[in-house]
């Protein structure tokens, strides 16, 4: 858990519940209520998808849930806004290739 | 319809159900976005006494308010010296004492015959009809294009400054700022109360594009801002490692034999918004390009209507401002759909007035000449 801000001279943090969940099969703390977006960086996964043509690595861009550039697969479920989504505990989040098979 | 043929329904499934408009009844006035804009129209339409509801995206209302942890300027009754975030307290505490219904984590997906927006909430798709509206939808974060512009790492600087300062977590240890304008000279000052070390700003102008007083404090900090200076590319395999910038001539050409490489794992675009003015298309409000106000924006008069007499605008989908101006639009904006509705009221025209005047101080200064030029395009 060291990708979250501990000290800070203005804002305090208050942070839900640490639970676990699911990146590609591999098991990552996190807490409860953030954005899907925001528990992933703080443990260092930066790619999120990958483009349709060119297979490019592609991360957020805007995390205000405007640009559509952190789409995932969330629980199943394809082209989840990972900024906006939150977090739950044992949700499965995966890495999309293009615009995925999944409904 | 027997059951069988109804077990197969052709059409794809999905979780969206439609909702019938009974479950919400008739508003007088609804406003699409919660931030500054959008909070202070409800509160004013609401004190005037209209039957008001806000539609927000976000399980918390503020807008981009609740990432602000600088002190605002100007005068004392426009929160001078409170923090942004600390404004989203004080206006979410006046809606909730209010009480008026408010639709949280909900966005709104388009604007139908008959002046009905559809608005979906978690999987859920409920139909809202209001007597009048009021778009308070804010702006998105503009990109810019050099090569690799899609790597991981190349994140708006409003974005960072979202995922710093709300959910406490920095996504990089070093950073490039491209843009000195007052997001590109807040955000990296933020990033080094954080802990993050800021290699540089980047600059293609010949003068830092925002207030003095904020380059003031990184030049203190001693962060460089590179005048003349693009990017033009972003380098690393998975995501960014560096930052390729190079110097620019007169006519913002870059010079050959001027690049340089500036370790880094975020490049952060700070070169300024634009309007999310989409539902505004789709209610046939009259949208022109005004560089000046931002791009694409909806027209409309000094009492904040648009072309379409139910349809009004406050905040940056009106004009790329300040949340102080926001604020002050929305008062505007909040006392006027009132009036279309209920007819004038002497408080109602005092409110707006008062807010006129006070919008007029703050674009006398010379540092709002450009919006100014851009207001009077409306005209």
């Amino acid at each position: 858990m060291d990708g979250y801000l501990k000290e800070h001279p203005i804002l305090e943090f208050k942070r839900g519940k640490k639970i676990k969940f699911f990146f590609e099969d591999r098991e990552i703390e996190g807490y409860e209520g953030l954005p899907i977006a925001a528990a992933l960086h703080a443990a260092g996964i930066k790619v999120l998808s990958f483009s349709e043509r060119y297979n490019r690595p592609r991360g957020f861009f805007c995390a205000v849930g405007k640009c559509s550039s952190c789409l995932m697969e969330v629980d199943g479920h394809s082209n989840v806004m990972v900024c906006m989504e939150l977090l739950k505990p044992g949700m499965k989040v995966r890495r999309q290739k293009g615009k995925s098979q999944k409904q | 319809m027997n059951s069988s043929a109804k077990n197969q329904d052709p059409r794809p499934k999905n979780n969206i159900q439609n909702f019938s408009s009974s479950e919400f009844p008739n508003f007088d006035i609804c406003i699409i976005g919660g931030g500054p804009a959008g909070l202070e129209a409800g509160i004013i339409a609401r004190r005037l006494g209209a039957k008001v509801m806000i539609i927000d995206d976000n399980p918390v209302l503020g807008g981009q308010l609740i990432k602000q942890t600088h002190k605002f300027f100007g005068s004392k009754a426009h929160y001078c010296g409170v923090r942004g975030v600390d404004i989203a307290g004080i206006l979410s505490k006046e809606i909730k004492d209010l009480g008026f219904d408010v639709l949280h984590n909900a966005t709104v997906v388009g604007y139908y015959d008959d002046d009905i927006i559809g608005v979906l909430q978690h999987d859920k798709l409920l139909s809202v009809k209001a007597r009048a509206y009021i778009f308070a939808t804010g702006a998105s974060e503009n990109m810019l294009a050099f090569d690799n512009a899609d790597l991981p790492g190349v994140y708006g600087a409003g974005a960072v400054q979202t995922m710093m300062n709300v959910y406490g977590v920095v996504p990089g240890k070093r950073a490039v700022v491209i843009g000195s304008g007052n997001i590109g000279l807040i955000v990296p000052y933020q990033l080094l109360q954080a802990g993050v070390e800021v290699a540089a700003i980047i600059e293609i102008m010949d003068k830092v594009g925002g207030y003095y007083v904020h380059a003031a404090k990184l030049k203190r900090a001693g962060v460089p801002i590179i005048l003349k200076h693009t990017i033009i590319q972003a380098q690393g395999r998975d995501c960014v490692e560096a930052a390729l910038i190079s110097k620019v001539d007169g006519k913002y050409k870059c010079l050959p034999g001027t690049e340089k490489t500036i370790e880094c794992d975020m490049i952060l675009i700070a070169i300024g918004l634009s309007p999310l003015c989409e539902l505004l298309y789709q209610a046939g409000c009259r949208i022109d390009y005004i560089p000046e106000l931002g791009g694409h924006v909806p027209l409309h008069n000094e009492d904040m209507m648009t072309t379409q007499k139910n349809i009004f605008v406050c905040g940056d989908l009106a004009c790329i401002e300040e949340a102080s101006t926001a604020m002050l639009e929305g008062k505007i904006a909040g006392a006027k759909a009132h009036e279309v509705i209920y007819g004038e009221t002497k408080q109602g025209k005092e409110i707006a007035q008062q807010a006129k005047r006070e919008l007029a101080v703050i674009r006398s200064s010379p540092f709002e000449q450009r919006i100014t030029y851009g207001l009077n395009k409306l005209k």
